[in-house]
Formats: structure tokens, sequence, C-alpha cells
């Protein structure tokens, strides 16, 4: 089984959102660049399941849409324990884009277990990886809490509104991975730093496509007025307030 | 032509959810000129599938075919994509939530239609389609550009401030086609949560951090929680602790919530925290450090010890129902 991994290189999540050239750029003076969280858990999940022999798992890859400025973030999933990673060497304009090239891509050159994260943590579209399914007519099972291999056989947990499912499916499939996939992300070892260096990081160039979307501009919320502080020893005015200024309760 | 909206059941009946997303497209289909075409896919009887008019529904569709009886991404799709089709749609609206995030994007892809996710406000412009959508995890907005003809907006939940709006539409079955290469997946052991109030539907959510100390010491926002009608909820230390269910875990890797109310108790504030509940109506913090970050979010806030405040909170809340 041939597993990939869909990674969104993204603002670490401390990072004060901040705009130039009139609000139509993302500021990333100073900015750290991590893997989208949920990309990191999937990854971690891939790692574990090909640490079991009995899963026959012969390679995990990393793909990326992205200019030469995300291949650290790529060079940081090798490290953490992906065999292998392609950039696809374009400026990522909108999720229908990027599945676009992401589809491209595995039409030549198929896998079995395709994973993406719920939400890429800058454009917040949870949209790519179900884009990419349907590209590929191929089924996907979003809202992904668990994913285990039985017998070749691939099982996943699903997230519904108040409950969980079960859920098999044919392969290749899209798996759109949320909390609870694994634990905790996995952290790189100094061996796997040293060993990532040498690993293949494969660029491949964009086909031509159009986006459908185009951001015009960037605006910072509004400040919240003060929070108005009651005394600790008066919590019924809090009640108060609640009942007759917000009115919300 | 028309706003296609498409409205979610569960177990047959609507939810507050699905008339906040009908009101929505008849907005949309009213800058358009056009018609509101609601399509509800399951066993929803008459009386149920009425309601939607109440909303502005000029027209239903109700789709009840036994092959869809678990959501199928790519067969849900294809009969959405088959209704869009046939009443000509131009907007395709539908929920930001689980099922809707499973949808809205294969749609996008097969009726080559621009997604614009997450939206909880009207277009700002219908020409160009421009809407306005949070990004960076609610650490800013940007005005978006729909450059496709068919547009799809999913729009998040409890954002849009809905309204009744009486008409009768015409409720019309349909009947997809439905290939069997179009169902891949196999859904079993269906496991629901039952009586409680789900954190993503709450208007009111009760929420506990690490300054709880213990999940042992829940009691008190438990009863909080009980007493206004609310959902509880956690920091996600607290649900990794194992002090909470994972259900509960609220921010930027958790859930993302808009209730009218919530009330953070012993919890700091931190950014990813706050990625998940930016958008409540009203926030009040309760924390024993007056430089706790929560405190630059709320709109209420107490320093003081949630050993102390909440029982009182909990006997002032008494005092009023
Ligand atoms: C400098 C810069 C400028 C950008 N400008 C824009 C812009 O103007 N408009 C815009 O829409 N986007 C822009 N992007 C791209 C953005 O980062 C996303 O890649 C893309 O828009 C999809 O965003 P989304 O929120 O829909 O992703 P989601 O659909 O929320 O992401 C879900 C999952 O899809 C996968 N994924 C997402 N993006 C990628 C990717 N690039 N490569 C591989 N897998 C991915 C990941 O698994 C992720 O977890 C820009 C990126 C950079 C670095
Ligand atoms: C990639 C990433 C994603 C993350 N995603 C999330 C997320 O989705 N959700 C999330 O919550 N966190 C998330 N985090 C973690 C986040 O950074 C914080 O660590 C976390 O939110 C802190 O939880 P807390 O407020 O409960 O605990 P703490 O930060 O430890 O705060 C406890 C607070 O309780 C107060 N306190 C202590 N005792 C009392 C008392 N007796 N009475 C009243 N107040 C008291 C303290 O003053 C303090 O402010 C994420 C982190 C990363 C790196």
């Amino acid at each position: 089984m041939k597993i990939l991994i869909c990674l969104s290189n993204v603002p670490d999540t401390t990072t004060k959102a901040k705009f130039v050239n009139d609000n139509t750029a993302f500021d990333t003076t100073g900015v750290q660049w991590i893997i989208n969280p949920w990309d990191e858990l999937a990854l971690t999940r891939a790692i574990e399941l090909k640490s079991d022999a009995a899963n026959s798992i012969e390679n995990i890859t990393v793909i990326t849409v992205g200019e030469k400025d995300a291949e650290p973030t790529m060079r940081k999933a090798l490290a953490i324990g992906a065999d292998d990673a392609v950039r696809i060497d374009a400026e990522p304009t909108d999720a229908y884009f990027v599945a676009a090239q992401i589809a491209e891509y595995l039409k030549s050159n198929p896998f079995d277990l395709i994973f993406n994260g719920i939400e890429s943590a800058d454009y917040n579209g949870s949209a790519v990886g179900g884009m990419l399914a349907e590209f590929l007519n191929i089924p996907s099972v979003s809202a992904v809490s668990a994913v285990n291999i039985e017998n070749g056989q691939v099982k996943i947990k699903r997230d519904i509104d108040g409950g969980t499912e079960e859920v098999t499916s044919e392969l290749p499939l899209v798996v759109i991975a949320q909390k609870g996939i694994t634990k905790e992300p996995m952290i790189a070892a100094m061996r796997g730093i040293m060993m990532a260096r040498k690993k293949p990081l494969n660029v491949v160039a964009p086909v031509e496509v159009d986006a459908l979307t185009e951001i015009v501009n960037f605006e910072l919320p509004q400040p919240k007025p003060p929070c108005k502080m009651i005394e600790p020893d008066n919590v019924k005015e809090l009640v108060t307030l609640l009942q007759n200024e917000a009115k919300v309760i | 032509m028309s706003v296609l909206v498409f409205t979610e059941n569960w177990d047959g009946k609507f939810k507050k959810m699905s008339f906040e997303l009908v009101s929505y497209a008849s907005k949309i289909a009213e800058m358009l000129n056009i018609q509101t075409v609601a399509l509800s896919i399951g066993d929803v009887q008459e009386d149920e599938l009425k309601k939607l008019g109440n909303y502005a529904a000029d027209k239903i569709i109700s789709v009840n075919n036994d092959k869809l009886k678990n959501l199928d991404n790519q067969a849900y799709t294809s009969v959405i994509a088959q209704v869009a089709e046939k009443e000509g749609a131009k907007v395709v609206i539908i929920a930001h939530n689980n099922t809707g995030k499973a949808l809205a994007p294969r749609l996008s892809v097969k009726l080559k239609a621009g997604l614009g996710a997450g939206v909880s406000k009207l277009p700002s412009s219908v020409e160009p389609f421009t809407i306005f959508k949070k990004v960076y995890s609610g650490k800013a907005y940007s005005n978006l550009v729909i450059k496709s003809d068919i547009k799809i907006l999913t729009l998040a939940q409890n954002s849009f401030e809905f309204e009744e709006n009486v008409k009768s539409p015409a409720i019309e079955s349909f009947e997809p086609a439905l290939s069997d290469d179009l169902f891949k997946t196999t859904v079993s052991n269906v496991q629901k949560q039952t009586g409680k109030i789900l954190l993503i539907d709450a208007e009111i959510v009760v929420s506990g951090g690490r300054g709880m100390k213990s999940g042992d010491n829940w009691s008190p926002i438990e009863e909080l929680a009980e007493l206004l009608g609310a959902a509880t909820a956690c920091s996600r230390p607290v649900s990794d602790e194992g002090w909470r269910p994972h259900e509960e875990h609220t921010g930027q890797t958790g859930k993302i919530i808009a209730p009218n109310l919530y009330i953070a108790a012993g919890i700091s504030g931190a950014i990813q925290h706050l990625a998940g509940i930016s958008s409540s109506k009203c926030i009040v913090a309760i924390n024993t450090d007056k430089d706790a970050p929560i405190f630059e979010a709320a709109d209420y806030g107490i320093i003081g010890d949630t050993a102390k405040v909440l029982p009182d909170f909990i006997q002032a809340v008494k005092e009023i129902k």
C-alpha cells in the first residue's frame, strides 16, 4: 500500500496576522512556517501504520503545491518519517487550483490512501481533500477520527453530529483527517533530521489550471470593546448583565 | 434559475441550522431576483418539509431513496448536482458543518463552481460575486471574489440572523439516477449520543480549562450548564488529560463554535483556543490571573477562583429562574 499526505505549509498558529500592499498580501516578515497541524497528525498516523509490518505499507510520500520556500517545511516531514516528497512548483492560488494540481500528479503516480487535513490553518477552506477525490472520481471520507488497517481493509471512524460511524471503503480513498486520528504529532529525532537531507524531494512542473476564486483584500477584525469587569463577590451583577444588557440568558 | 439550498435532516427532523440556511439562501435569491429551491435528502415527512416554506423557500425537492440512507459523499454529491442542473442553480448553499465540509468541495469540482467556505454574512456584491470570510482561523477576514458561473457557499452555524417569511412552496419528489459505481463506502456501527445538547447546536456553552485543576471538579460546570440549558466544553489540555471527552475540545484543532454565550472558567485564552470560540456573541471569563489573554477576548470578566465564583454563579442563576 502506498500512502500520500497532502501537506499545507502554514504560519505557526501563534502568528499575528498582518498584511501588506494595501492589505492584499499576508505579511510573511518573521513568520515561522510549520506543517499544518492536521497534516502533521495524518503523517504521524501514517508512520504508525507503516511501523506495523502486517499493514504492508511500502511508502509514505508528502506532496505540497507551493513555491521553493515551502521546502524547509517539507524537509521537516521527511525528518519526522516520510520517505520522499513531491513539490508541485506553483503559487497555490486557491483550493481548486491546488486540488487540480495534485489530481493531475496522481493520474500518473497512483496512491492507495491519500490523507488530507480537515482545514488549512491559513485559508480555512476545508476544501482540498473533497475536491481532489471528485477530480479523481474516488471516494472520500471526511471528519475522520481513526484509521486502522485490518487484513488489508481500511477501517475508518468518522464523526457525525453527536456521534460516530464506522466506515469501510474501496481504495484508492481520500481520508480527511481531524482530531483523534492520533494522539500527538511525532517529533523529528536527530537521526531523522540527518536522514531527511538525503531523502528525495522531487520538484514537478504544474499544469495549466485557472483558480475559481480570488482574494480582493484582507481585513483585521474590529477591535473589541474592553471587557467589563465584575467584582468576584458580586456574581449576581454578572447574571443581571447577561440577562438585561447582553440578553443572552 | 435558482438558489439551491441543501438541508440536512436528523432522523427526519430539521434543526435551527436548516432554517438559517433556507433564510440565507432566500436573501441571496432576492439579490439575484431568482427562486429559492430547498433540497432534502432522506425520509422526511411532508409536515416537516413544509416548515422550510416558513423561511421563504419557493419550492421544495424531496429525494427519498433507500440507497441514500447513509452519507456517501460521492453519491450525495451526484444527487445535489443533478438537482442543481435540473433547477438551473446559480448559487448552492450548504452548511459549514461535518456534512457540508464533506460535500461542498466535491460539488465544487462536479459543477466547476468556486467555493466560499464558512461565510457568515450575505455577499457584499453579486456582480462581481464577493463574499466575506474568515481566514487565519479568525485572526483576519478576506473579501473573496468567486469568478465561476455557479457559486457554492457554506454557511457558518449560528452566524446569520434569520427571519420568518412564510410561503407555501410546492413539494416535489425527485428520483435521481444512482448508478452502483457511485457507492464505494459502507457504513456500519453508528453510535449516537442521546439526550445531551450537542456542543455545535448549543446557544450557551460552559467551558472549563486547566484552571479547574482536575476532572473531578467538573460538577459546578455541569450544574451551571444544566441550569442554563447549555452544553459543556473544554480546552485542549483538559481533553488531552482525559478529564473530559474529546468531543468537548474547542479551538483551532477541536470544534469551532459560535454560541450566543460562552463561559470560560479557568481557561487562559491561548490564541488556538480563541480560534474556536471568538465568533461567540458574548464571552464571559473567570480567571485568577488578571493578565490572562482571555480577558482581551471577553465581554464580561471576573478575576477570581472558579471554586468560589462558579457556585455563586449557580446560585445567582437559580434566583432568576
Ligand atoms: C504565499 C502564499 C500565498 C497564497 N495565496 C493564496 C490566495 O490568495 N488564495 C488562496 O485561496 N490560497 C492561497 N494560498 C494557498 C493556501 O495556502 C492553500 O494551499 C489553498 O488555498 C487551499 O486552502 P484551503 O484553506 O482551502 O485548504 P483546505 O482545503 O482547508 O486544506 C485542507 C487540506 O488540504 C491539503 N492542502 C491544502 N493546501 C495544500 C497545498 N498547497 N499543497 C498540498 N496540500 C494542501 C492539506 O492536507 C490540508 O490539511 C497561498 C499560499 C501561500 C504559501
Ligand atoms: C498547533 C496547536 C493547536 C492547538 N489547538 C488548541 C485547541 O484547539 N484548543 C485549545 O484549547 N488549545 C489548543 N492548543 C493549546 C493552547 O496553546 C493552550 O496550551 C491551551 O489552550 C491552554 O489551555 P488552558 O487555558 O486550559 O490551560 P492554561 O493555559 O494552563 O490556563 C489555565 C488558566 O486557568 C487559570 N486558573 C488557574 N487556577 C484557577 C482558578 N482556581 N480559578 C480560575 N482560574 C484559574 C490560570 O490563570 C490560567 O489562565 C493548541 C496548541 C498548538 C501548538
